[in-house]
This record gives structure tokens, sequence and C-alpha cells, in this order.
């Protein structure tokens, strides 16, 4: 039964993994225009510098 | 998509053969097709400049991702207008990064509507070299600007996007949007991480929830329980932390919100299980507690959303221009508005907004009043006499002097009155009838336990505590917040893709418990522009001809509708053109005298046909062209619509001209005022609220701001929703004006659907209730209906809200 310790590790640490991602996309302003992200790609030009 | 430019023009009566005709540019009509560069036509010669400039540079992609995305050029801007900026003083306050060369600055665009508009505003460094680059928030709307100030200024800067198209709005004290982000980011943090922990605590609690049926290892039991307080820390200490906000914030205000229970009821449960596992005696309710904090944030969150690009606070000052050419010994200053004093010489150009009360010096004044009265015809003012602050220049430019300050003057003063110290958004929020509605909820559980805990006091006192504490746990009024959160979520979303933009969602309450609405009637009853009617000698097919030849040319506003009213007509050679500002215009045709303009210009006595807009002689023979307002083409639909359920007024700055036409469309029983002040307005609808009425207040200009303050409801009609609007508590869309009845039923529905859904869960609760104090139910399906409880809350909410706007005929989907 000690895989069980090693399991709840992992899935906790997977989970976590996920709610950094999540902050990161928040504090990035990844939230404040979805739109404009979606209009942008399709630029076929040149690239668009990141700021 | 919602903002997407709507060109005004399906009301102009074109001839078949001419349809082709449109903008290349902004895809607006052309009236001619004088202005074309090879192949492309353009109305107008600002939209052919841009063409110009776009097509030397190279960025004509921004033609080819959008058909016709540009916007109407044909209201020219004046080349000083920007001139403040120059000052450095009030550049500043612009910047958002500075290190005397490297700058950064935001503007706000309300122009921007399609992807070409983000395509050539991400590509401003082509243009101009100084722009190193630039980045636009499509959502709000904002675009931020690196430029290197050494090589542009922020004034050609500010020009070069007005040439372009997409002048910016400038508003020097508008630091409120930054904090709304932040806190905006906050919410986000705190549902991820209740989001996060409930998930894992779930996941941790199942093994108890099978532990009846397979046994489980002590050591292990006991691990998972600590896991799971840990995991809880975050969701009570941080995420719900905004209820403990808001409960203390009421409670200072003495008043009992529905938050403070909510508050009750956590702190029970998280110390009740803190206490059972601390002793070993059960495993708590730490699952229940983090799902009912995520799911309510995930509510709010949803209930909160924000048009950012809309702003609902302006006052009069969005209005004024930042800052007017002041005449000073030295020459000409440019003086931000608030340093303006009494006696200060200003000059006013065509289209410009009079700062403050003042005398006219020289010039023709003529002062359109309509943001301050309504009344839509402008008034001649003769030298010495008194111009009042809101009123606008039309036409050539005069020299006053400033007699009063800024806060001081008439329209200022309105602001002063009482109406607009007091905070609606609070407190339409305290008289809630969800705060209400858990006020009773939360005396008559306080009664229910005081029984409980006596009966228990009487018969065995070790049972009061675990009694009492289970009790209000249990009655956690959650079911309602959830109700009525996830309900006016779902109402502001079908509320939006209706073109109705609320501030906020207690408005959508007030919404439902209006009893009467007022009308504003310039603007909002009727369109701009209008129906030309005339008077006086008609004329000839040739005379038309030779007319509509003289005014197509011409950019005043009156030109237009003449040429519009007129039709099209093949060109004739014209001599002798000549425009005089705010005059008219004089030409020759086939050797006939053509004479367009007011009474004075074409040599008639002023007090002729005073009404009439604009004068036509032709050699000697004289007609008259009366513009009328016309009624919005929903109005003869919606006025009657409304009589049936709600009182109607109209309150109006203009004469009684319209009176019959209006009284036939309201009925006997309105009232129908006329040639109202602004201060008036106000205090008509103080006047109805005292006789305990509910006010809905529908208006569009300055002149409607007291009215729009004081009512219950103010919504102002906007024929662009980013255009500036006076401060009010909802915009509508002026395209959408049919839908208004539609709407105020939807918004009277939701009180029903929030305690529809209340009762059901309560009804689910009491069921849930009895059988487990029966003994009845395993931990296992108590676990699992406690998300489908809240689940089915959900759903009954936003099913019955959508089903109710599809039967009042609106629209689920965005636009």
């Amino acid at each position: 039964m000690s895989a069980l310790y090693i399991l709840i590790i992992v899935s906790v640490a997977v989970a976590a993994t996920f709610l950094a991602a999540f902050i990161w996309s928040v504090r990035t302003n990844q939230f404040e225009d979805q739109k404009g992200a979606s209009i942008r790609m399709l630029y076929d030009n040149e690239k668009v510098k990141e700021l | 998509m919602l903002l997407a430019k709507e060109p005004s023009t399906t009301d102009i009566p074109m001839p078949k053969s001419r349809m082709a005709n449109i903008c290349y540019h902004c895809g607006a009509p052309c009236i001619t097709a004088n202005i074309a560069i090879a192949e492309k036509l353009f109305c107008c010669e600002g939209c052919k400049l841009v063409f110009e400039i776009l097509n030397e540079r190279d960025l004509c992609d921004y033609y080819k991702l959008q058909t016709h995305p540009g916007l109407s050029q044909i209201k020219t801007i004046r080349n000083d207008k920007y001139t403040y900026l120059d000052n450095e003083a009030i550049a500043k306050k612009l910047y958002k990064f500075t290190d005397g060369n490297n700058t950064i600055v935001t503007f706000y665009i309300p122009g921007v509507h399609c992807s070409s508009c983000m395509w050539l505003l991400e590509h401003m460094n082509r243009l101009k070299p100084g722009i190193a680059e630039s980045r636009l928030n499509f959502t709000t709307k904002e675009v931020t600007i690196h430029f290197a100030k050494d090589e542009i200024s922020l004034r050609q800067l500010v020009e070069l996007l007005a040439t372009i198209g997409y002048e910016p709005y400038i508003d020097l004290d508008d630091s409120s949007q930054e904090q709304a982000k932040i806190f905006n980011k906050e919410k986000l943090y705190k549902l991820g991480i209740a989001g996060f922990c409930f998930g894992n605590i779930m996941m941790m609690s199942f093994p108890e929830y099978f532990s009846q049926h397979l046994g489980m290892e002590h050591q292990y039991a006991q691990l998972f329980r600590i896991l799971n307080l840990l995991l809880s820390i975050p969701v009570f200490f941080y995420s719900a932390s905004e209820f403990y906000i808001s409960a203390w914030k009421g409670l200072k205000q003495k008043m009992l919100n529905i938050d403070a229970p909510i508050v009750l009821a956590l702190i029970i449960t998280y110390s009740r299980s803190i206490y059972e596992i601390a002793t070993g005696t059960g495993s708590g309710y730490l699952d229940s507690m983090s799902g009912i904090v995520f799911f309510m944030l995930v509510g709010r969150v949803v209930q909160e959303r924000t048009y950012r690009s809309i702003s609902f606070h302006r006052d009069y000052k969005s209005y004024f221009p930042i800052a007017v050419s002041v005449l000073t010994t030295e020459g000409m200053e440019s003086k931000n508005i608030q340093d303006l004093k009494e006696k200060d010489v200003v000059q006013l150009h065509n289209d410009e907004i009079i700062p403050a009360d003042a005398i006219i010096i020289s010039g023709r004044a003529k002062i359109d009043y309509s943001f301050v009265t309504g009344e839509s015809e402008p008034v001649t003012v003769n030298t010495g006499e008194m111009l009042y602050a809101g009123g606008k220049q039309v036409g050539e430019q005069i020299i006053i002097e400033i007699i009063k300050p800024v806060a001081g003057s008439y329209l200022t003063s309105l602001w002063n009155h009482h109406a607009f110290t007091k905070n609606k958004a609070e407190e339409n929020n305290e008289n809630s009838a969800v705060h209400i509605l858990s006020r009773y909820f939360t005396y008559i559980l306080f009664t229910l336990a005081a029984i409980t805990a006596i009966y228990w006091g009487i018969h065995d006192t070790a049972r009061i505590l675990p009694s009492v504490s289970a009790m209000l746990i249990v009655a956690c009024p959650c079911a309602l917040l959830l109700s009525s959160t996830y309900t006016n979520g779902n109402l502001l979303r079908i509320f939006s893709n209706n073109g109705l933009f609320l501030r906020d969602a207690p408005v959508i309450e007030q919404m439902g418990s209006i009893d009467h609405i007022v009308f504003d009637k310039t603007g909002t009853l009727t369109k701009g522009g209008g129906k030309m009617a005339t008077a006086g000698h008609q004329l000839s097919e040739e005379e038309k001809e030779w007319l509509y030849n003289v005014v197509q040319s011409s950019q005043h506003p009156h030109s237009k509708e003449l040429t519009k009213y007129l039709g099209y007509y093949e060109s004739v050679p014209i001599t002798g053109w000549r425009e005089v500002a705010g005059q008219g215009i004089e030409a020759y045709a086939s050797g006939n005298k053509i004479k367009v303009g007011s009474a004075a210009f074409i040599g008639l006595e002023e007090d002729q046909n005073e009404n009439a807009s604009l004068f036509v002689r032709i050699n000697n023979k004289v007609s008259a062209y009366y513009l009328l307002p016309v009624l919005r083409d929903e109005i003869p639909q919606i006025i009657p619509q409304l009589n049936q359920d709600y009182t109607l007024s109209l309150l109006s700055g203009d004469n009684d001209r319209q009176k019959p036409l209006l009284r036939s469309l309201f009925g006997g029983k309105s009232d129908l005022i006329f040639e109202q002040k602004p201060i008036d307005k106000l205090r008509y609808i103080e006047r109805l609220q005292y006789e305990g009425k509910k006010v809905l207040m529908i208006g569009d200009g300055l002149n409607d701001a007291g009215a729009l303050q004081q009512s219950n409801v103010g919504i102002t009609l906007a024929d662009d929703i980013n255009n500036f609007t006076p401060a009010c508590d909802a915009i509508l869309d002026a395209q959408k004006f049919q839908f208004l009845p539609s709407l105020l039923r939807l918004a009277k529905a939701q009180k029903k659907i929030v305690l529809m859904s209340f009762t059901i869960s309560v009804l689910y609760n009491i069921i849930g209730l009895s059988i487990a104090m029966k003994g009845i139910m395993s931990p296992m399906i108590a676990a699992i209906l406690m998300p489908v409880s809240t689940l089915s809350i959900v759903l009954i909410t936003t099913g019955a809200s959508s089903m109710l706007a599809r039967h009042f005929g609106l629209s689920l989907k965005s636009l």
C-alpha cells in the first residue's frame, strides 16, 4: 500500500502544474484580450513582436 | 460581431444603377463619382487621403483582410485640435513610461472594430519612422505604442492616428480602469486555487466514502483527512476572503447582507471539520465547503462580467475639450480647461464646445445648445451677449471672454445636485431582493437554532453543539446566492447579445421593478438627420439637376441632406462655385445664379420662414427646405407595447411643434412636456419617485444626464455604443431599440427565476436531510448529491432564463 504515497504525491503534483500554468496565464495577461490573439495569428507576413 | 460598424446608409434612396458605387475605404455610398483613384471610388476626400497614405507605405493589406474596413472620414479634424499635446505638462499625464526619448503611451480608440483595424494599428511602425512598435488590445480597444519622442511628438502621433481614421479618445483623469484590471485578476487567482483545492479534496475524500463497504486502514484514513485539511487552508483563508470582506462591510453599516450567513456557515463548517479531524471522530465537511466556495466564485465571475470598452461613468468633463486656445498678449496659448480663469479670452472653432459661461467678443456665433437644453436648432447670438457652457459653435471661429470659471457655470452646477453625490450602484445592491430574502432566512434560522439549543439543553446538553452546528451548516443560504448569481450572469449575457449593456447585475432587478418610463425626445425617439420638406417655389427637373451639382461637393450636413433628398442627377458644368463657411454656397449653372444657404445669405428678411433650415434661390425664385426630425422606425411599434404595462411620459428640450404627432402615438394618458431644461427633467423624475413610482429614464445626451442619474434605471440610447454617453446604468444600442419591451419583460422575470430555483433547492435539501437523518443515505451518495444539487441550480437558472428570452423573441447568440 505504500505505492499510495507516491501516487498521491504524483497526482497532486500534476494538478499543481496545471494550477501553476493557469496562474501564469492570468499573470501574463492572456485573459486580457482573447479576441485579439485569434485575429493576430492569421497575419501571415512578418511576426508581431512580443511586448 | 457586435462592434461591427453599421453603415448607416440603408435609408438613402439610391437609383439602382448607382448601388455599386460605394466607398473603397469605408463602404459608405458615394454621392459623387468625382473622388476616385483608378477604379476605386471614395465617398470623401478624407477616405481618399487615408487610402493614399496606406498605398504609399505598402499597407494595402488593410483592404484585403476585410472589404471596406475604414471609418468614414467625412467629419474632418481641425488642424490645431491637438495643439495642447505640445504642452509637456498635459502630455506627461498620458505617458505610461518615458526616459526622455523612448516613450510608451496607451490610447483608447473607439473606432476599432475589425481585423483590418488591428492589422493597421499593429503596423504603425511602417507609417512613420519614430514608432517602434504598437500593439492593440482588441477587447478593450486600447493601443499601446512605443515611440521615440525625438523623432515623432505625441501630437504628431495622435494626428497620425486621426488621419488614418483612428482618432483616439483622450481623457486625462481615467485612473479607475487600471484598478478594475487588478481586481479582475485577483478574482481569477482565487477561482483557480479554489478549483484546484476542491478537485483534490474530492479525490482524497473518495476513500472515505467507500470505506464503509471496503474498510480502510486507519493510518490512511488519517493521512487523507490531514491532506484535505492542508488543501482547504487556501480555500478558507484566500479564495473565500471576498465573502468575509463583503459581510464585514455590511455589518459595519448595520446591514445583514447575504454574505453574512454564508460566512457564518463557512466558519462553523471549517471549525467543526478541524475539530472532527483533530479528535479523530470524523472526516469533516471540507469537500462540501470547498465545493461551495468554488461554485460561488464561478457564479460571481460570471455575474460580474464587465464591458471594458464601454464606460458608464463619464460626466460632463468627457464632453468638454481637454484644452482650449487662449489668446494672451504673447499670442496663442493652449490652456488646460481646469486652469481657465475669468477674463481669459478664448478662441473657439467650428464644432467646439463652450467650456464655461462667457461673453462673445467677435465673430458670428451660431450656438447649438442641444447638449444643454435638447433644443436642436442652433441659435444666433450677437456680439456682447452671453454664451452658456455646453453650447457648440457651428460655423466660423469666434472669440469669447470667460466670465465664470468652468466649475461655476450653469451646466456644471447640475453636477452639484445631490442626485450625483449618491452611489447608485451601492444603493441598488443593498436593496436587492437577495439580501432581503437572506435576511428573513437568517432570522428564521437563528430562531430554529435557538429552539434546538433549548430543546437539547433540557434533554441532553452534550448534543447542543453538534446539532446546532449541523443545522447552521446545512442551512447555508448558498443556494440562494448561487441561484441569483447564475441567473444574473446569464441574463447579462442575453441582454448584451441583444444590444443592452448593463453596468452591473443589480440593475436587472431595478429594471424588473419599473412602473413608469420617461422618454427624451430629440435623439431618443427621433433620429439624427431627418426628412427634408420643401415650401415656396417647387423646382423643375432641370433646376434640381443644377442644384444637385452645386451642393454635392459640399461637406456641410445640410448640403448632404439636400443631396440625399434630391437623388441622383448627371453632372453639368458649374462655374464660380464658392462656399462661405457657416452661410452658404453660391455658383452658376448654365448661366443661372444659384444660392443655397441661410436666409441672410440668399438675401431674405430673417423673420420669414424662420423654421426653415435652408433656403435655395435660383435666379429670383426662392424655395425653403425644412429638416424635420423623424421618429426612429421602431417607435410606432414599441410605444403602444410599452403603454400596456407602464405609464409613459415624454420630456423634451424642444418646442412643442411635434406635439400632435406624439400625442397620437402616446395616447391620452401620458404626460408630454416640452421646453424642459436638464434640471426640470431631473425634478420631474424626482417628483414621480416622491409619488412612489419606480422610474426608467431613456435619454441620449448630456441634457438628460441629471434625469438619468436621478431615475431608478437610466438607460442611454446610443447610435454607436462606443461614443460618449452620459453616466448611466445601462447603454442600449439604438439599432436594437425594438427589443426594449422584451428586455424589460425578461428583467421582470429575473426575480421569479431566482425564487423558483431557490425553492427547488430548499425542497431538495429538506428531502435530502430527512433521508440523511433516518440514516439510510450512505456518505458516498451524500457526497455526490452535493455537487449535483449545485449543478441543478446552474442548469435550472440558465435554462429558465434562456427559455424565457427565446419566448420573448430575443436572440441568445452573440452577434
